[in-house]
């Protein structure tokens, strides 16, 4: 209950601040209007919010299976820890969202270049989260393992991975929280679809009630995506 | 498989620290050897070291086994904690060896072996919902299972409360029958009832311990049970003012 108390009350905030400013539509649209928007262009919407969800997902999909399988291979490798661990720090300090310009000069407006931004925001929490865990291993049961003389293939899958679970859970948790600005920024630089090219065009033709339509639909999806994430990773910490 | 005697033999040190001097330590097949004493004086070291696993002690003249082979694959260590592995159920835990070494695990043996430390019917629970008597019957039965002659038990049934212990010191010492078991325990009473021979150990060294005649696992009642574990802990008392 106070989750949909707390949205009532924001809401009402939100139509009293534009009756009491009497703000131009155009500027700050009320809630009312908004919701109308959202109704009246529930097919365009919807195609939109179908072509971000799409890549969003196959974003989110390509980025934690490739960052799962780097993190065992490193687990498991050592001379691939040397070679790609300071690569890996590399890349985590490089700012992902600043080479959206760069993918979309590559790969251009479709699809392709919005999965790829979501998929290299995706890969190096996923990466570094699970492979973290995965080097964690408590002492006790590196004890058992040695004393049981454990072979390293099923030392990572008997021990190590299921040990890393709750630390691969809070990669998926971060993922979930970057994937949605990655698919919008991608969006924003350069696409024909989706809601991120949507907001932009809305924008543009001062239509500013679709845009919070847009805008509110994207923070649903966060929303769900995040939820999903993290029941999950709840699941795992258990 | 027969069971080898140990032989640990010189100074216990850890860098340039001296832990335990001039050990001589006889641990007879088939038979327990306890070494009981003070926290620190590098016990569960001397026990990791048996096990051949990491630890930063040594021992000048090293552990040797009378039959001349190397001990790597003969020992195991069952550990003050359980180490049962949560996300896996009594069996799977049970099998946890033969599964690590990639080999296939023998189910009917691990039912059987659980069924002897008294988890019949158990074999689908997960750790968390046994109590802290049958997790640690269920890290004997994994112990079991890995079939070495020669056991180590640093400290394992400390953590239970006094009935369970004892029922636990019954149940190790009827499973262990024909091991090589080296024990470690800090309470006089464990000792008392489980050594062959016992050992105290102290920053001085090692010293024997005066045992009852009668063979181990001796009773609780047993009169002499008792005034051997008082003696122990007089001894144990003096060494804890020595040190």
């Amino acid at each position: 209950m106070p989750p949909i108390l707390a949205l009532a009350f924001g809401l009402g905030l939100w139509q009293a601040i534009v009756w009491a400013t009497a703000v131009p539509h155009f500027i700050l649209p009320s809630p009312v209007r908004v919701a109308a928007a959202l109704w009246e262009n529930t097919a365009l919407l919807g195609a939109q919010a179908a072509v971000t969800l799409g890549n969003l997902a196959m974003g989110l999909g390509a980025g934690i299976m490739l960052g799962m399988a780097t993190a065992l291979n490193l687990a498991i490798s050592p001379s691939a820890r040397i070679l790609l661990r300071p690569l890996m720090v590399f890349a985590q300090a490089v700012p992902v969202f600043a080479l959206a310009p760069i993918v979309t000069l590559w790969l251009g407006y479709g699809a392709p270049s919005k999965i790829v931004m979501v998929a290299l925001v995706t890969y190096f929490p996923v990466t570094s989260a699970f492979f973290d865990g995965l080097m964690r291993l408590p002492a006790d049961l590196d004890d058992l393992a040695r004393q049981m003389q454990a072979r390293p293939w099923p030392r990572l899958m008997l021990l190590q991975l299921p040990h890393a679970l709750p630390s691969l859970g809070s990669g998926l948790r971060l993922a979930a929280v970057q994937a949605p600005f990655a698919v919008i920024i991608a969006e924003w630089v350069g696409a024909s679809k989706g809601l991120g090219h949507l907001m932009l065009l809305s924008n543009g033709r001062a239509q500013t009630d679709l845009m919070f339509a847009a805008l509110i639909l994207l923070a649903a999806i966060s929303l769900c995506l995040f939820l999903a994430a993290d029941r999950l990773a709840r699941h795992w910490d258990r | 498989m027969t069971a080898p005697d140990l032989h640990l033999m010189g100074d216990l040190r850890m860098g340039d620290r001296l832990l335990c001097p001039g050990l001589d330590l006889h641990c007879a097949a088939g038979a327990w050897t306890v070494l009981l004493g003070p926290s620190g004086v590098g016990k569960s070291s001397l026990a990791r070291l048996v096990a051949s696993l990491p630890c930063p002690a040594y021992l000048t003249g090293g552990i040797t086994a009378d039959d001349g082979a190397s001990l790597a694959g003969r020992v195991t260590l069952m550990a003050q904690t359980d180490q049962l592995l949560p996300w896996a159920d009594a069996l799977e835990n049970v099998t946890l060896g033969a599964r690590l070494r990639g080999a296939r695990p023998d189910r009917g043996r691990a039912l059987d072996l659980l069924r002897r430390v008294g988890l019949d019917g158990h074999a689908n629970r997960r750790p968390a919902t046994l109590s802290g008597g049958q997790r640690q019957r269920l890290a004997l039965a994994r112990t079991l299972m890995e079939d070495r002659p020669v056991v180590v038990l640093d400290e394992p049934f400390s953590a239970l409360d006094a009935a369970t212990r004892a029922t636990m010191q019954d149940l190790a010492a009827e499973v262990l029958t024909g091991c090589t078991v080296i024990l470690i325990t800090h309470d006089p009473l464990e000792a008392a009832r489980m050594a062959t021979r016992a050992w105290l150990l102290d920053p001085a060294g090692a010293a024997p311990l005066d045992l009852p005649v009668t063979s181990a696992p001796r009773r609780l009642s047993d009169p002499a049970t008792l005034a051997a574990q008082a003696s122990l802990y007089r001894r144990l008392m003096a060494a804890d003012d020595a040190a």
